[in-house]
């Protein structure tokens, strides 16, 4: 048996080979030992969301998901994303709407609504209000009461499939 | 919230798993998504010493049909990979109805149905969803393979008939051509554990052909409400009536955080009829 393991991943494109302690979170791993501090805990336990990050292309809870686990793995957090461009339609649109209050959240909210996206865009379809709630009702915010997060998806979701048809 | 501290060991197939899990003792737990076993961990609720990894155990994986025309979904098959497979919507689509009510996207997508059955929480859907479709669970030792009906797979609150050494390999689903299956339950929030649910079979034909409902949540694990069943496949204006009040003999809902019993029964109630009058409407769309 061994408490730490040796994990080679990529993190936002680059290589990173680390030796981790086995109950080292994802979420710990990325602010402690890599000094990537966008990504937030909240309950550390999987109910808030504020740890959502992308593993292998797909949003998971960061708090539930042990770095151990991610040997030859790629990660991608909110400042990858933020570097790459991909999101800085949504950012801009949190930004207009008011959808940003203390920002607790709002990485993490950023994250699952550009997979909400990237999967309308996949269906060439607007998501309903609707489906935006459900899809972002795993991410707490104590601030906006959601209103404005919601508008700011539903500005970016029209605004993309605007693009796509001209 | 901190897990304890762990060993961490990785299977890359069924024997290194046997060979882990008999090295490090009793009290090591297999990890699949992850989902369930690590917020206990940062509860502090389980020491299991060693973690053993079989997310990466090829034998575990896959969604296909086999010999007898069953649908087998192996155990690491991800909540969000069992709600967007073609097979299963085809073949068994209430496991798609079922995951749109598990959790959230980011929770669906590292769940696993192995984990969610092993797990064995009364207010799961998946578990539910195997007892109504008479579902067997596959267990695998090191002696080899077990065949176990889903409704005597799961023993208890949080336990099952799974010994110490074997593994969930698959579940199978066998054809049921004219059945149709829904699920409904109630939550407060979308994503949290239902406070009750159902999920009723019934047909070919119509919904009075040995119908099979199942509550989640209402009890220690999945229960059959026979006697409403019972009343059901009766059939006539009366039945839904009678089958409500004969629940009072089939569930026996202990208080939880959510309601004490009577209340429970009377979203049981009401869940009945839900599910009835779906089933009904389904059959109208045709
Ligand atoms: C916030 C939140 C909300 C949730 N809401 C719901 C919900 O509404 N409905 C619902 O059903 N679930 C819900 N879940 C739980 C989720 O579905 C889990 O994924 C599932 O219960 C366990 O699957 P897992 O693969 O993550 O298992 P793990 O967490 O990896 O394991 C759970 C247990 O099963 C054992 N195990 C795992 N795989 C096997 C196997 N193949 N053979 C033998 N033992 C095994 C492990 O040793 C452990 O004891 C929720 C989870 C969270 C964090
Ligand atoms: S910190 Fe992961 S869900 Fe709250
Ligand atoms: S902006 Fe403060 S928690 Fe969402």
């Amino acid at each position: 048996m061994s408490t730490s393991v040796d994990v080679t991943l990529s993190v936002n494109g680059e290589r990173v080979a680390r030796r981790v302690e086995a109950r080292r979170h994802l979420v710990d791993f990325l602010r402690l030992d890599l000094g990537l501090t966008g990504t937030h805990t909240g309950c550390e336990h999987g109910v808030c969301g504020a740890c959502t990050v992308r593993v292998d292309g797909v949003i998971v809870r960061g708090c539930l998901v042990l770095a151990a686990s991610l040997d030859g793995a790629t990660v991608e957090t909110i400042e990858g994303l933020t570097e790459s461009g991909e999101i800085a339609d949504l950012q801009t649109a949190f930004v207009e709407r008011n959808a940003a209050q203390c920002g607790f959240c709002t990485p993490a909210m950023l994250l699952t609504a550009a997979d909400l996206l990237s999967a309308a865009a996949r269906d060439g379809a607007v998501p309903s209000r609707e489906a935006i709630r459900e899809h972002i009702a795993g991410n707490y915010c104590r601030c906006t009461g959601y209103h404005a997060i919601v508008d700011a998806i539903e500005t970016v979701a029209t605004a993309r499939a605007g693009k796509g048809r001209s | 919230m901190k897990s304890p501290p762990l060993g961490y060991v990785r299977a890359m197939d069924m024997p290194d798993v046997f060979r882990l899990r008999a090295n490090a003792g009793p009290d090591a737990r297999v990890l699949a998504g992850g989902q369930s076993l690590l917020p206990t961990l940062a509860f502090r609720l389980s020491d299991p010493g060693t973690l053993i990894d079989i997310t990466r155990v090829d034998a575990l994986r896959g969604i296909r049909l086999v010999a007898d025309g069953a649908l087998r979904v192996g155990a690491l098959t991800t909540h969000a990979e069992l709600g967007r497979d073609a097979l299963v919507r085809v073949r068994v689509p209430v496991l798609a109805d079922a995951v749109g009510l598990i959790a959230h996207p980011a929770i669906r997508n590292r769940g696993t149905i192995g984990g969610s059955l092993a797990y064995a929480d009364p207010a799961a859907e998946l578990p539910a969803v195997c007892v109504a479709l008479d579902a067997v669970v596959i267990a695998v030792g090191p002696a080899g393979e077990r065949r176990i009906a889903a409704r005597d797979f799961l023993t208890g609150l949080f336990t099952t008939a799974l010994a110490g050494d074997e593994l969930i390999a698959a579940v199978e689903f066998r054809p049921m051509p004219g059945r149709r299956t829904v699920i409904h339950e109630l939550a407060r929030r979308s994503g949290d554990y239902a406070m009750a649910g159902i999920v009723l079979a019934a047909g070919p034909g119509t919904p009075t052909h040995d119908p099979r409902p199942v509550f989640f949540g209402v009890g220690d694990r999945p229960i059959l409400a026979t006697r409403a069943a019972a009343c059901l496949a009766v059939g006539g204006a009366a039945a839904l009536a009678a089958a409500q009040a004969a629940l009072d003999g089939d569930l026996d809902p202990p208080s939880d955080q959510h309601g004490g019993p009577a209340f429970k029964r009377q979203l049981a109630r009401v869940l009945l009829a839900r599910a009835v009058n779906s089933l009904i409407d389904a059959r109208d769309a045709r």
